[in-house]
Parts: structure tokens; C-alpha cells; sequence
């Protein structure tokens, strides 16, 4: 092969979690693959080089949680426009949920996903799939052939699989196709019309609660059916103080349960809501800093595995409204990493290793895939992250068709700059 | 009250602006007792009063209101049902801003939708009771009620009893009288009883003869009936009979103590029928005392001079 191709990336801090590695170095990109990580690299004629003096070089970033709306609300977003905000965020894979209109339910439906990302993501997708025919939790979906058709997990999300016998035979089947099971936690009937946390400023604001033990209550049953199936079972978007406990109890015990909280429930707490900014509006909602604290402290002791947007874009339409009327779900597609390094970094709760390990390594383990590390002769999807960049969150200059980001106006320190995706440059800012 | 635009809650007024609001209902109650009860204070302002949910009493309240003071008025009325998407708030709120309308006066079922008004326009809002968040001016009836009777609240026992999770009056009731100093105490069953709610600095029981020990003011709220039975208590006869306001528990009370009811009251359920038309009510002067407090907001909102045009 000609030197024609040869990326160079120069001098930067290498980190990557799987190996320990955390040292200046060069990275050297040939074609799809890292060719050589070493001290120092010549560099030869027609070799592209960025030098990164300063610069954080790690695995692609994973984002294991979003929602793509493709098909049904193209409006909101395509796979394509959550693809080019997955490059700018930093993020070189992520996994759609199924809750799209109709939902990805049949193996058709996930080659459609597949092949849509294809053609016009930049960033590689990976398509979740339902766990139940039309996320209605009465019909299981067919999951082994949604696994063969290149679905990485099964879940309703969006919807809690509330009736037990079915979640147990979803979990037999997970685990017989070797995928996991990724649980949106939520008791139906605990906390039903609810649209925040149950507590003081629900109290004061008068707006109808979703308490914590509704999320409780559903982890707790998830966990007793991972004793019972031996399935692999993934907690999404963590939020409480109550989950935490019950998912660091159930990893004592040996079983098979992972976790993933969001940026904006290790960041925010339920106070954010007074005003009615409906910004603020998510399922499962911002809790109370008690809940917001445990949530960081099981990031912090490895009882959270995992940190995933939960990128739920809406147009303005669904957000400018009463709070009661507006849709549930904020992005965070671009602002992960921004938050990240902001409030939990540069704050001394979470090691840069331990944060980039939960972008990374954690995501790409639980799903299964080939991603979330940086050694050579593996895949070149690399992320550079400026750690000292300041820049404000102007939602209007995002690459997500929506907009509804409750960091609107915020300053944060760290950012995405080049986003690598099979030794391709998708994306440099 | 001074440089204030809207009233969105009592949340946000601090015990000064109260004051002045209650001493300015005073004047304009003396307005109301004179023969010709109407001043020209509001001449060439518009008011538009959007209630989106029905309540005849709060509507005609404002709306006599607006008229004593001279404003033109012009009123909407929808129900919830019909316009619950939010689309219509904000064209309503369009239109309005394109009327040149001076002040909105908004009933509305969502909690927030004054703030979401208030948010978006240019014009005063006031908020006529907003989900189960706020209702300020009937907060305001009732601590000018209490005023009146009392000559202060600082030091009161105000018991509010009821449904306390679902009720404005109860909030915009216990940030106000807490603000001037009275001990609120809310009462009800658990599940009526909001999270938290102690960290509003109110006392919390489910025990009705300890809150009404000693209790200088009672503040019955009305159950919402079909709406509950069931689910968040068992019946209506057991709620009467152990929630229930009767001369016979009331007398633990002072002597003295007053039983208000934003109304309109389920008699026999919430209130005992002798309680309601008893010596202790002043369920009637709330409403009469309505007016004039109601006079006192628009007129504080309207951006004149406090002493200005009051005649
Ligand atoms: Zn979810
Ligand atoms: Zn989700």
C-alpha cells in the first residue's frame, strides 16, 4: 500500500481504557485500520498529519441509547441527520431504539435500518430491536431473526415490558440468541400521567408526579427475572437512588446486570423544571439531587456502566406547549461529551479514563460490537476530544434536526474536534 | 407590587407586595360600598379573560371587576376538552398579542400555561388558577378575608383541610399566609396529601382533631367528586365522616375561628350544612371580598402610579 491514505495523528494523549494505555503518543491510520500506536512516527511524503499537541486521542465514542425517528418522523430526525450529529458529538457508533413509527419489530425492519445507515450515516448504527410485536409487551417479536438480521439488543424502550410472563420469555429468548435485554424501567401504574419527579417541586409547581419507586419497582422485578433466566439484562437510563442500590446488590450477587445513566440526570436535578421549561421534560424525569447524587456515585464505583444520550429529539411543535402537553425527551447527541468533561471531569468526580471507558469500552461490551478500542490492526474509529475548548451550546448550530436540549445557553469545557470512522475523517470542527 | 408585570403565583411575591395588594383591595372595597361603585381608573385599557377551563364564579369575579374599574373587556371561554392541544394556547396568545390586548386574565387546566403566556407576550397575565399549581387572587380573597376579621395573620393557626395534592387554593393559601407570618397546618388523607409538602414550611397531619386544636382559621377545600371516589379514598361517606368540617369538631377551635370555602362547597361532605350557614362562615364575604382584591391586582398590574387615579 502507498503512503497515499496514511493519517497521522500526532502527539496527542492517547487513552484508551481497554489496555490502561494513557500516554502522549502517535497514532498512525492506514486505510480502515490502526497501523501502529508508538512514541514516535516518521512521517513520510503523503502522509495526512494532525498534530494534536494537547488533544485527548481515544476510542470512537459509543452511544448505545437513541432514538433516530426514522421511519415516521423524519421530521425530527433521519438516520442520516442523527448520524452527522453522532460525528459532531464524537461518537463513531451508536444503536437506535425500535421506537420509531412502525417500530423495528421484524427482521425487514432492522435491514432497513441497517441499510438506510449505510447510504447516509456517517457514523456506524446499530439497530436495537423490539422486544415485543409493535412494542404492544403482549407478543414476543421474532428474536432470533431479528438477531440474525443484525440486531445487537432487544428492548421496548419507550415502554416497560409490564407484563412479567412475557418479560421472562423475552429474556429466555435473549439469552438464547446471545443479545441483552436493554429494560426501560418503569412501573405503568406507579406515577401514570405523571410528567416529573415526584417531590418538593412537584409539590410546588403542581405538576403531577412520577415517583421514584415507579423505577424502583420495575428494576427490582428485572433483576429477580435475570436470576431466574440467567439473561444478560442492561438497565437504561438509571435515575435513582433506589435503582442504584438494587443494580450494585445485583452485581454482588454475580448476575448479568449492567447500567447506563444519561448526561443529563448525572447533571440535573428536578429543581431545573421550575419555570415549566419544558427543555426539562424526560422520561425517566430529572430526580431530586439525593437521586442525582447516588446516580453519580454509581458511576463513580462502576455500578453505572455505562453514560448514553438517550438523544430523544422533537420538533419545537411538541415542546412549545404547557408542560403537561409537551412530549417527553431531550437530545444529546452533542452535548455528551461537552457535559461530561464539564461537570464530572473537571469537577474530579470520574477519572478521564473512567468517562471515556463509559463512552466506550462499556457500550461496545454490553452490545457486543466491535468498537471501544484503540490497538493496532483494529478499526480506525477514533475520537479527538479538545479538553480546554470552551464553547456555549447554541442548539440552532446543531446537526440533529431538533432542537429541544435542556443545556440550551450553558458554557462547557471539552469538546469533540475530529471524528474518525474506519480511518475516515466524518467530521473536524 | 411595584414593577411587577404579571401575577403568575404568590410564590414569587414577597410579603411586602402582599401587603400592598391587600391595603389597595381595602380602598377599592369602599369604592364598591358607594353608591355608583365604579371608578374610571382602567378607562382605555383592555382586558382579555381567557378561561379555558369553567368557573363561573372566578370569570364573574373578574369580569365585575374589570367593569367597576372601566376597562373594556372582552372574555373566552373554551373547554378543556376541546382545545387540550397546546397549538391553541399559543394561537390564542398570537391572536391576542395582534388585538393589542393590555392584560390576560387565564384560567387553564395545565399547571404552567400563565408562565407558558406570560413567556411568550408582551401583555400583563394574570393567572386565574393554573392546574393544580396556583390561584393567587382567591389566596389573596382569602388572606384579606382573614385580615379583615382578624386585624393581622402573623401568629394565626390557619388550617387548611381537604385535598391538599390537587388544590391551588391550598398552595397560593400556604405561600401567602406563611409569607406574613401565620402557622399553616394542611390536613387530609395520605393520599391527598402531596411529597414533600413539609418543606413548604407548613405542619402536616392526618389527624383532624389535632389540626383543628387551637385553630384560629379553618379553609375547607371541596373534594372533587366524581374524580376521586375510589381510587384516592374509599367513599364519600367515609371521607365526611372522617374529614368532614362539623360544628361538633370544630369545637376544639377558638372560639373565635373562622370557616372559610373557596367554594362551590359540597354541603354534608367537605362541610357540614350548619357549619357552611353557621356564626363562623364567612364563605360569602370571600366572594364579595373577591372583587375588590381582584380590582387591586388589575389595577397594581396596569402600570400606574400606586395613589394614581384612584378616585
Ligand atoms: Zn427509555
Ligand atoms: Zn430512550
Amino acid at each position: 500500500m502507498s503512503e497515499d491514505g496514511k493519517l497521522l495523528l500526532r502527539s496527542g494523549r492517547v487513552i484508551d481504557p481497554s489496555s490502561g494505555l494513557d500516554a502522549r503518543m502517535d497514532v498512525l491510520i492506514s486505510g480502515d485500520k490502526i497501523e501502529l500506536l508508538a512514541e514516535r512516527i516518521e512521517v513520510n511524503a503523503g502522509m495526512r498529519v494532525l498534530e494534536l499537541e494537547g488533544k485527548l486521542v481515544v476510542p470512537g465514542l459509543v452511544d448505545m441509547h437513541v432514538h433516530l425517528r426514522e421511519p415516521g418522523r423524519e421530521d425530527e430526525e433521519t438516520i442520516g441527520s442523527g448520524g452527522a450529529a453522532a460525528a459532531r458529538g464524537g461518537f463513531t457508533s451508536i444503536a437506535c431504539m425500535a421506537n420509531t413509527q412502525p417500530p423495528i419489530d421484524t427482521s425487514g425492519m432492522v435491514r432497513y435500518v441497517l441499510e438506510t445507515a449505510a447510504r447516509t450515516s456517517p457514523v456506524k448504527v446499530f439497530s436495537v430491536a423490539a422486544a415485543t410485536v409493535g412494542l404492544g409487551g403482549e407478543r414476543m417479536a421474532e428474536i432470533m431473526d431479528l438477531r440474525d438480521a443484525g440486531a445487537v439488543a432487544v428492548s421496548d424502550d419507550g415502554n416497560f415490558v409490564g407484563n412479567s410472563e412475557v418479560a421472562r420469555r423475552v429474556m429466555e429468548y435473549t439469552r438464547m440468541a446471545g443479545l441483552p435485554f436493554i429494560s426501560h424501567c418503569e412501573d405503568p401504574y406507579l406515577g401514570k400521567g405523571g410528567v416529573m419527579n415526584e417531590g418538593y417541586w412537584s409539590t410546588t409547581l403542581g405538576l403531577k408526579g412520577i415517583p421514584a419507586a415507579s423505577e424502583a419497582a420495575a428494576v427490582a422485578r428485572e433483576i429477580v427475572l435475570a436470576e431466574l433466566t440467567l439473561a444478560r439484562v442492561h438497565i437504561a437510563h438509571v435515575s435513582t437512588r433506589a435503582a442504584v442500590d438494587l443494580i450494585r446488590q445485583a452485581k454482588k450477587r454475580g448476575l448479568s446486570v449492567t447500567a447506563e445513566a444519561t448526561p443529563h440526570h448525572l447533571v440535573l436535578s428536578d429543581k431545573a423544571v421550575s419555570g415549566y421549561d419544558t427543555s426539562t421534560k424526560m422520561n425517566p424525569p430529572l430526580r431530586s439531587e439525593e437521586d442525582r447524587e447516588a446516580v453519580v456515585e454509581g458511576l463513580r464505583d462502576g455500578t453505572i456502566d455505562v453514560i448514553a444520550s438517550d438523544h430523544a429529539p422533537h420538533c419545537e411543535e411538541e415542546k412549545d406547549v404547557e408542560f403537561d402537553e409537551a412530549a417527553f425527551g431531550v437530545i444529546g447527541l452533542e452535548t455528551t461529551v461537552g457535559v461530561v468533561m464539564t461537570f464530572l471531569v473537571s469537577k474530579g468526580l470520574l477519572s478521564l479514563s473512567q468517562a471515556i471507558a463509559a463512552l466506550t469500552l462499556a457500550p461496545a461490551s454490553v452490545l457486543g460490537i466491535k468498537a471501544g478500542k484503540m490497538a493496532s490492526g483494529l478499526t480506525a474509529d477514533i475520537t479527538v476530544i479538545d479538553p480546554q475548548l470552551e464553547w456555549t451550546v447554541d442548539p440552532r448550530s446543531f446537526a440533529s434536526r431538533s432542537r429541544n436540549t435542556p443545556f440550551k445557553g450553558w458554557t462547557l469545557v471539552g469538546k469533540a474536534i475530529v471524528t474518525v470512522v474506519d480511518g475516515k475523517i466524518v467530521r473536524q470542527a | 407590587m411595584t414593577g411587577r408585570k404579571h401575577l403568575l403565583g404568590l410564590e414569587e411575591l414577597t410579603a411586602k407586595d402582599i401587603e400592598s395588594i391587600l391595603d389597595t383591595a381595602r380602598s377599592f372595597k369602599e369604592v364598591l360600598e358607594r353608591p355608583i361603585p365604579k371608578v374610571p381608573t382602567l378607562r382605555g385599557k383592555t382586558v382579555a379573560n381567557l378561561f379555558f377551563e369553567p368557573s363561573t364564579r372566578t370569570r364573574i369575579s373578574f369580569e365585575l371587576a374589570e367593569k367597576r374599574l372601566s376597562a373594556d373587556t372582552v372574555s373566552f371561554s373554551a373547554s378543556g376538552s376541546s382545545v387540550s392541544k397546546g397549538e391553541s394556547l399559543k394561537d390564542t396568545a398570537r391572536n391576542i398579542e395582534a388585538m393589542q390586548i393590555d392584560m390576560i386574565v387565564i384560567r387553564h387546566q395545565a399547571s404552567g400555561a400563565p408562565h407558558f403566556l406570560a413567556r411568550s407576550l408582551n401583555c400583563s397575565v394574570i393567572n386565574a388558577g393554573d392546574g393544580m399549581h396556583e390561584h393567587p387572587t382567591q389566596g389573596l380573597l382569602d388572606i384579606f378575608t382573614i385580615r379583615e376579621y382578624k386585624k393581622r395573620v402573623e401568629g394565626l393557626r390557619v388550617v387548611i383541610v381537604g385535598d391538599i395534592a390537587h388544590s391551588r387554593v391550598a398552595r397560593s393559601n400556604i405561600w401567602g399566609l406563611s409569607k406574613l407570618g401565620a402557622k399553616v397546618v394542611v390536613c387530609g388523607p395520605w393520599t391527598l396529601m402531596p411529597l414533600e409538602v413539609e418543606r413548604l414550611g407548613v405542619e402536616v397531619t392526618s389527624s383532624i382533631e389535632d389540626a383543628l386544636k387551637g385553630a384560629d382559621v379553618v379553609n375547607v377545600l371541596r373534594i372533587q367528586l366524581e374524580r376521586q371516589e375510589g381510587s384516592l379514598f374509599p367513599t364519600l361517606r367515609e371521607y365526611a365522616r372522617c374529614f368532614g368540617i362539623t360544628r361538633e369538631r370544630l369545637s376544639v377551635a377558638k372560639d373565635d375561628v373562622l370557616v372559610m370555602h373557596p367554594g362551590p362547597m359540597n354541603r354534608g361532605v367537605e362541610i357540614a350544612q350548619d357549619v357552611a350557614d353557621g356564626p363562623f362562615s364567612v364563605i360569602l364575604e370571600q366572594v364579595s371580598n373577591g372583587v375588590a382584591v381582584r380590582m387591586a391586582v388589575l389595577y397594581l398590574l396596569s402600570g400606574l402610579e400606586a395613589g394614581d387615579k384612584l378616585e
